[in-house]
């Protein structure tokens, strides 16, 4: 028995107006080396906390007040600050969730990876950057020789990540902290990631913290897991057993939260056979428009969609696929270049100056990140009211009424009329967001990535909110999200997009068996899974794709071939693909039929679609 | 910065709320100080603001001369008192028009077509251009010296530069979500601007009206100084220092006084604006 890392009764205590606020309450675990232990919980469980106490550091305005934090040999909590400098960094690491915020744009990656270590004189300058080669090789970088030479805006998001984990295991430390490494990734660069940590962390022994939110990305990593809520451990036990027979009802709740399809389904009886909304031939960008007309970026290329009245369709895609652009042309905030906007039989003009009041207060759009989209300096009723106001010119009694019962429709206490947005939490503010765009009484709620920014389970209510909505009020959805259990548990349709274009297009119950879109089976097949060794058998290839010569000059080719597994030299790379329609009836954009595709996508796992364990 | 935590604050953390708020509240009684003196001080003078009272110049701080006597031997505390008026007084104009403006037009220049937001941006980059000492020197030279003329070229001088800033961010605001749920609720420019923008901005412009202060006391005293600011008999705190420049080498408290008024004024004031932002910023949630 070699326990390396002991964390005793930890208690950490932050200041507030209000006196000293404990938000660690003696925490105590234990990791022997070439463990990974996982930290999971909701936002404000203190998961960061606990991870960066291991460090010896606590954020402003907190403080470490008692219990025993060891690392090896060392009692990080009674160390001085220039001796835990020495082990920071070294003995020590850390990885943080944004590597994009976390690297100096302004020097190479090399000198980024290296510098740590030299500070701490770990060696020479020379033997130090051929040790991170040999990292950068471990975590399967491209071109791992000369990687380092570029700055980190040349490198993507996933790259990024990997190079940071680089940097945390060039000194070889004790303990690597890993803080949420892969949340902020789209989940087809994400399962390269997981990965390439995995095989790092195997193959040098190394002993890591995994912190994260997300359960069935843990499952693939740890071997412990430590389930936290509100600053206390609510179970901890092994990856395996939790996952099975998990004790607490909290963590119960996690593991139905974490696939809300399972649980949800969308109210399609709802759907009326009127159309509310066509989007025809719908080509937009951003930047200057050339003699055409046609805009320097296009992120949307000839985009069909019609959306009938109570229905809810799914959008789903990477980031950069364009599908938040989709709902900002819906919304008016975006003048297409080609293509036209039907509204309940009337033509809808690109831009907000020629829409009317009928239209803006139908069409109601709801932003991802609720911090951004109520205004600070607002209360809830001012921010209810605005739209009460202005589209049925409510006063005094009548506008106090709608409001409490805007409040009721989304379940938000009463008492928090008077609140402003930052003494809200995050799955409040969520909630007036949503009241206020019902307000409204629109019949179209355009929805971008409202669940996204939130935690699995408050994500889950709202998901349930939105179709509990559905059922009573009869609005229809566009309802734009990178997760596809997400869409499933919501939406009637489902819409996959790649690069501006529509790829894929179909009922929900299409999309839980194949044969899909190559690149639907590429970002269905990246969900991880919650069950251990998910990582290890998904049929997610990386880096093996059929050789392929330069494409030719025809301007509409698929955007998918540099990627595409199933791509045919002579084909793809000659001719643009043709809308066909598969087994399963969804509409791809594919030079493959569906028997080819289905053929190639059996051997892989099922979809288990609400399935653990 | 390096992910790698090297360099940190200690884990024990010391906050100084307590601090901030007592250095708060001493701005605000030098500001209010000030102020009550600008309103009262005529009335509260001893002397006229020209009368030869002495017989010696530049006298020691005395019983019948709290801060002795300057150059002709008038009573200093009479300059002073009758002085802050016209330091003060067109300073706090001058500041408020300045960063009013500034700040109406970053808003309009936001909100509206590219068109205007060209011209008034182009514009004001033209006036910024200009140093203002050069400018004030040029106004003086061709129209003379008198309040009003101080106060416009305070204002066409510090204006640009309150534009610069609200418009950076009232442009930053404007990409916020919660303005583009506005546009997409059908409001019009006026509430995004006013109701929307305005209020999320009001923390850096009340500091920058404060710098902005500072600084018009500063160029009007330094108008003074040069002898082109407000007129004899007549003389704000700039003039103060400038006549009694003469009493430097005898550490004469007529030279000292004025000196350490506009020092106090300028320092209370920041004082103050610091404390307001900072509690605006608390309540909405900032830092």
């Amino acid at each position: 028995m070699s326990q390396l890392i002991r964390v005793q009764d930890l208690r950490v205590v932050a200041d507030t107006d209000k006196g000293e606020l404990e938000i660690v309450k003696g925490v105590s675990f234990a990791l022997e080396k070439g463990e990974v232990l996982a930290l999971i919980g909701e936002s404000g469980s203190g998961k960061t906390t606990i991870a960066l106490a291991l460090l010896g550091y606590a954020r402003r305005g907190c403080k470490l007040a008692g219990g025993v934090v060891q690392v090896g040999e060392h009692d990080m909590l009674s160390l001085p600050e220039n001796q835990l400098q020495g082990l920071r960094g070294n003995r020590v690491s850390y990885v943080a969730q944004s590597a994009a915020a976390a690297f100096n744009p302004a020097k190479k990656l090399i000198d980024q990876v290296i510098e740590g270590a030299l500070i701490h004189g770990l060696g020479s300058r020379s033997d130090l950057q051929r040790k991170a080669v040999d990292l950068f090789r471990d975590l399967a970088l491209p071109n791992p020789e000369t990687i380092g030479q570029r700055y980190p805006h040349q490198v993507s998001g996933g790259q990024l990540q990997r190079v940071m984990a680089a940097m945390a295991l060039i000194s070889d430390p004790l303990l690597v902290i890993l803080d949420e490494p892969t949340t902020a990734l789209d989940v087809t660069t994400q399962i390269d990631v997981l990965r390439a940590f995995k095989r790092v962390v195997r193959d040098r022994g190394a002993t890591a913290v995994y912190v994260s939110h997300d359960l069935a990305v843990v499952a693939q990593m740890a071997d412990q897991i430590v389930v936290l809520n509100g600053g206390k451990i609510i179970e901890q036990g092994s990856t395996a057993a939790l996952l099975k027979g998990p004790e607490d009802e909290y963590t119960r709740s996690l593991l139905a939260a974490a696939r809300p399809d399972a649980k949800l389904s969308p109210a399609s009886d709802m759907v009326k056979d009127s159309t509310l909304l066509t989007i025809k031939g719908l080509t937009a960008g951003y930047g200057k428009k050339n003699l055409q007309g046609m805009p320097m970026i296009r992120v949307l290329e000839d985009i069909d969609l019609t959306i009938r009245r109570g229905q809810a369709i799914g959008v789903i895609g990477e980031s950069g696929s364009g599908k938040s652009t989709l709902a900002r042309v819906v919304a008016g905030l975006l003048d297409p270049a080609q293509g036209s906007l039907t509204f309940d039989g009337a033509p809808l003009s690109g831009d907000l100056a020629g829409r009317t009041k009928e239209q803006f207060r139908r069409i109601q759009m709801v932003f991802q990140n609720a911090d951004t989209a109520l205004n600070p300096m607002h209360n809830v009723s001012a921010i209810l009211a605005r739209p009460l106001k202005m589209y049925f010119n409510l006063k005094g009694k009548a506008l106090r009424d709608r409001i409490h019962e805007l409040m009721d429709l989304v379940r938000l206490p009463r008492e928090l009329a008077d609140r402003r947005p930052n003494e809200l939490s995050g799955g409040q503010k969520q909630r007036v967001n949503l009241a206020r765009a019902l307000a409204a009484k629109p019949d179209l709620i355009l929805c971008d990535e409202v669940t996204s920014a939130l935690d699995t389970v408050v994500g889950a209510c709202i998901l349930e909110l939105l179709g509990d909505l559905r059922r009573k009020l009869g609005v229809s959805y566009l309802f734009i999200s990178h997760d596809i259990s997400t869409v499933r548990a919501l939406c009637d349709d489902i819409v996959v997009m790649y690069s501006g274009h529509k790829v894929e297009e179909g009922s929900r119950d299409a999309f839980s068996q194949t044969p899909f879109h190559p690149y639907t089976d590429l970002l269905v097949h990246s969900v991880p899974e919650l069950r251990q060794g998910w990582l290890e058998g998904c049929g997610v290839t990386s880096g093996k794709l059929p050789p392929i010569s330069a494409p030719s000059n025809t301007p509409e080719l698929c955007t998918f071939l540099n990627r595409c597994p199933v791509r045919v030299e002579g084909l793809c790379n000659k001719t643009a693909p043709g809308r066909r329609v598969i087994a399963g009836g969804s509409e791809i954009l594919c030079h493959r039929d569906g028997g080819e595709l289905q053929e190639r996508q059996s051997d892989l796992d099922p979809v288990t679609v609400g399935v653990y364990a | 910065m390096n992910p790698i935590i090297e360099t940190s604050t200690p884990a024990v953390q010391v906050r100084a709320p307590r601090k901030i708020a007592w250095l708060g509240l001493v701005g605000a009684s030098v500001c209010f100080f000030w102020l009550m003196i600008a309103l009262f001080g005529p009335w509260l003078a001893p002397h006229p603001v020209g009368e030869v009272v002495s017989d010696n110049v530049f006298e020691n701080i005395s019983a019948a001369f709290p801060f002795g006597t300057d150059y002709l031997g008038r009573d200093m505390l009479s300059r002073v008192l009758i002085g802050a008026r016209f330091t003060v007084g067109l300073a706090l104009i001058s500041a408020v028009l300045a960063s009013g403006i500034g700040t109406m037009c970053a808003l309009l220049s936001v909100v509206a077509p590219k068109w205007l937001d060209e011209i008034i941006s182009r514009l004001m980059d033209a006036f910024i251009s200009i140093p203002s000492k050069m400018l004030a020197l040029i106004m003086v030279s061709a129209f003379g010296s008198s309040e009003v003329l101080l106060v416009c070229t305070a204002v066409l001088s510090y204006t640009p530069g309150a534009f610069r800033i609200a418009r950076s961010m009232a442009v930053n605001i404007e990409a916020l979500e919660y303005v583009q749920v506005a546009r997409t609720r059908g409001e019009d420019r006026l509430y995004i601007a006013c109701r929307e923008i305005l209020p999320n901005m009001l923390n850096p412009v009340l500091t920058d009206l404060g710098l902005r202060f500072g600084f018009i006391v500063l160029l009007l005293s330094g108008m003074s100084f040069l002898g082109l600011g407000v007129q004899p008999p007549d003389a704000d705190l700039g003039s103060l220092v400038r006549e009694n420049i003469g009493g430097l080498n005898q550490g004469a408290p007529a030279i000292v006084i004025p000196a350490l008024a506009i020092g106090s004024l300028t320092i209370g004031v920041n004082l103050f604006i610091d404390r307001l932002s900072s509690r605006r910023s608390r309540r909405s949630g900032g830092h």
